[in-house]
């Protein structure tokens, strides 16, 4: 999930216009940004939205590591190709959150101050080619499964925008897939290299849903909302039952020895996460949090002169047509 | 297919193979140097620009480089040039391997090189050999719209503010030494010329000064006198020190774990 812990925000609406608006929801309505809606629900939103899109941006960079060592001209392509849908994406999130009236710049600068947050997995490092695989393969992976159910989320802007980001994150997992699938069926050390971004990738992955229900504070409000569809523990499974079946096909061991098949729920059990390495790495102590918030404050603030630049010439350049007319 | 005759068959060929290297290694590090950016840009539009930019100069190499590579006809594929040649077998010009400086350094470099690209292509989509005209007609589209995205850019940070304006200014002197490169004419270029492959690059100078005048007029900004040039990558002669480092990055794997496929 590329938004983790997303808290649900209080509302104290109007018992009437809120029992309304609900039932708009529970009719499978959409939100759109000039109905009424309650301010729990808006800002709620915007921190879901928000964070979405800024672990678009941030996600930039663990993948961008690897553009200037790419293999091959046609890996090299793919992953511009991947990386540039991802800009794209947060470009369709940010739309979405202004329709809620936030700004782009004002988000921005809460995430460059660390008012929000983006997704844990992000703070993980890319140390080998087959990360760029183990990052399509798990972490598109694991946004999928919660990204397609929020295509039929409450609210308007965000579930047209989940469409669009849907197909094109489908295409990038199975592009990662395939990186596996080389690496798998390649040489010792390409194989050595699969396993090791299985290793490092997998627990990390799991943690994308976010802690389990029992702990999760904030779901039933917003999955009253239709904001969140379904529960952490539902879509970890869904991932887990799916993945491990490509592991085994790529002839990788997924790092879990309690890993075994539950014939009577039809599922997988596993062993959960480290619950307090994810809390850690939201504070601020995964390996990369520090390096990845310093890259994107340099990006903005070593580059402040460029957009200043162009808003000047805008200006000069709306000043001489106004003084034309 | 229009191949020119040739009563030197093995001569043309190499001078063919080089002309496409040339194309190739300049699409090849410049998309590189842009790709460098990835993450990093002043503002999300400009993330997606430039990776677009960087995509489609790589795509182009493929098709260059996998041309040469079948000219040569040694069993060699467009990723064998690309990651397994060193420095002095790399034919592109100086210019586009300059290290990306500051983002006013990048779209100069850019716009330098955008400006020719677009004069080459298109004379190349009237080419005698068709392989040629039909990859210049699918890259001069793409070209078009790198030319009018940089070209726009070093026009409103030139006329932008004092310090956009005197970013600009530093990147085009800094990188002006870089631009006759482009128009020396060599042997490979003359027998090119001669067989109506390629237009003399020498032919291309006044429009390139034309529309870069224009520009640096819209952007404010001066070049200073003199031609000075800078020479030695087209040439594969002298490239500069900061080639080398690029393909120690670039050629790592390919390197690092000789014959895996990836």
């Amino acid at each position: 999930m590329y938004a983790q812990m997303v808290k649900s925000e209080a509302t104290q609406d109007d018992p009437e216009k809120l029992a309304a608006f609900q039932a708009r929801i529970d009719a499978g309505e959409k939100i759109e940004p000039k109905d009424w809606m309650p301010e729990g629900y808006r800002k709620t939103l915007i921190r879901q939205i928000g964070q979405h899109a800024h672990s678009e941006i941030v996600g930039q960079l663990p993948e961008g590591n690897w553009i200037t060592r790419a293999p091959t001209l046609e890996r090299k392509a793919i992953l511009l190709a991947k990386v540039q849908d991802e800009a794209g994406h947060g470009l369709y999130l940010y739309c979405a959150a202004e329709t809620l009236g936030v700004s782009r710049d004002e988000l921005t600068e809460m995430l460059l101050d660390g008012r929000m947050k983006y997704s844990s997995i992000f703070n993980y490092p890319t140390l080998t080619w087959a990360d760029m695989g183990a990052v399509g393969w798990l972490v598109d992976g694991a946004a999928i499964m919660n990204q397609v159910p929020l295509q039929r989320t409450s609210y308007g802007p965000y579930s047209r925008a989940m469409v669009r980001i849907c197909k094109e994150e489908s295409f990038h997992q199975r592009q990662g897939f395939d990186i596996m699938m080389k690496m798998a069926g390649g040489t010792e050390a390409q194989r050595r290299m699969a396993q090791d971004a299985l290793n490092r990738f997998w627990y990390p992955s799991l943690m994308m849903f976010g802690p389990s229900d029992k702990d999760s504070v904030h779901s039933s409000q917003s999955m009253k909302w239709r904001i969140k569809m379904n529960t952490n523990d539902e879509l970890r499974q869904k991932f887990v039952d799916q993945t491990v079946p490509q592991a085994e096909y790529l002839g990788l061991t997924v790092p879990d020895e309690t890993l075994a098949w539950n014939d009577e729920k039809g599922g997988y059990d596993f062993a959960e996460p480290d619950w307090s390495e994810f809390h850690g790495v939201l504070k601020g102590n995964g390996p990369c949090n520090a390096e990845r918030m310093r890259a994107r404050n340099a990006a903005w603030d070593d580059n402040a002169w460029v957009r200043e630049g162009l808003m000047a010439h805008a200006a000069k350049k709306k000043a001489a047509k106004v003084a034309a007319e | 297919m229009a191949t020119p005759a040739s009563s030197t068959a093995a001569q043309l060929d190499e001078a063919l193979f080089t002309f496409l290297l040339r194309m190739g290694d300049n699409t090849l590090v410049l998309g590189h140097r842009v790709s460098e950016w990835c993450g990093h840009a002043p503002v999300l539009e400009e993330d997606i620009a430039l990776a677009n930019t960087a995509l489609d100069l790589i795509g182009q190499t493929q098709m260059w480089l996998g041309l040469a590579a079948d000219v040569e006809g040694q069993g060699r594929s467009a990723d064998d040039l690309a990651m397994l040649r060193d420095v002095w077998d790399f034919r592109n010009l100086l210019l586009v391997e300059q290290p990306n400086g500051d983002f006013g350094q990048t779209i100069m470099r850019q716009y330098l090189f955008d400006q020719f690209h677009l004069l080459l292509l298109r004379a190349l989509q009237d080419s005698a050999d068709d392989r040629i005209a039909g990859i210049a007609a699918k890259a001069v589209k793409e070209v078009g719209y790198h030319v009018e995205r940089s070209a726009e850019t070093v026009i409103g940070l030139g006329d932008g503010t004092e310090e956009s304006h005197g970013r600009m200014q530093a990147a085009l002197d800094w990188l002006s030494p870089y631009v006759g490169e482009m128009f020396v004419s060599d042997e490979i270029d003359a027998e090119m010329a001669t067989r109506g492959i390629v237009p003399d690059p020498a032919s291309l100078r006044a429009p390139y000064d034309a529309a870069l005048a224009e520009v640096l007029a819209k952007a404010t900004l001066s070049r200073h006198e003199g031609d000075f040039a800078h020479q030695g990558g087209k040439t594969g002669f002298r490239h500069s020190e900061h080639l080398g480092h690029m393909l120690t990055q670039m050629q790592w794997l390919q390197r690092a774990y000789p014959g895996a496929a990836w």
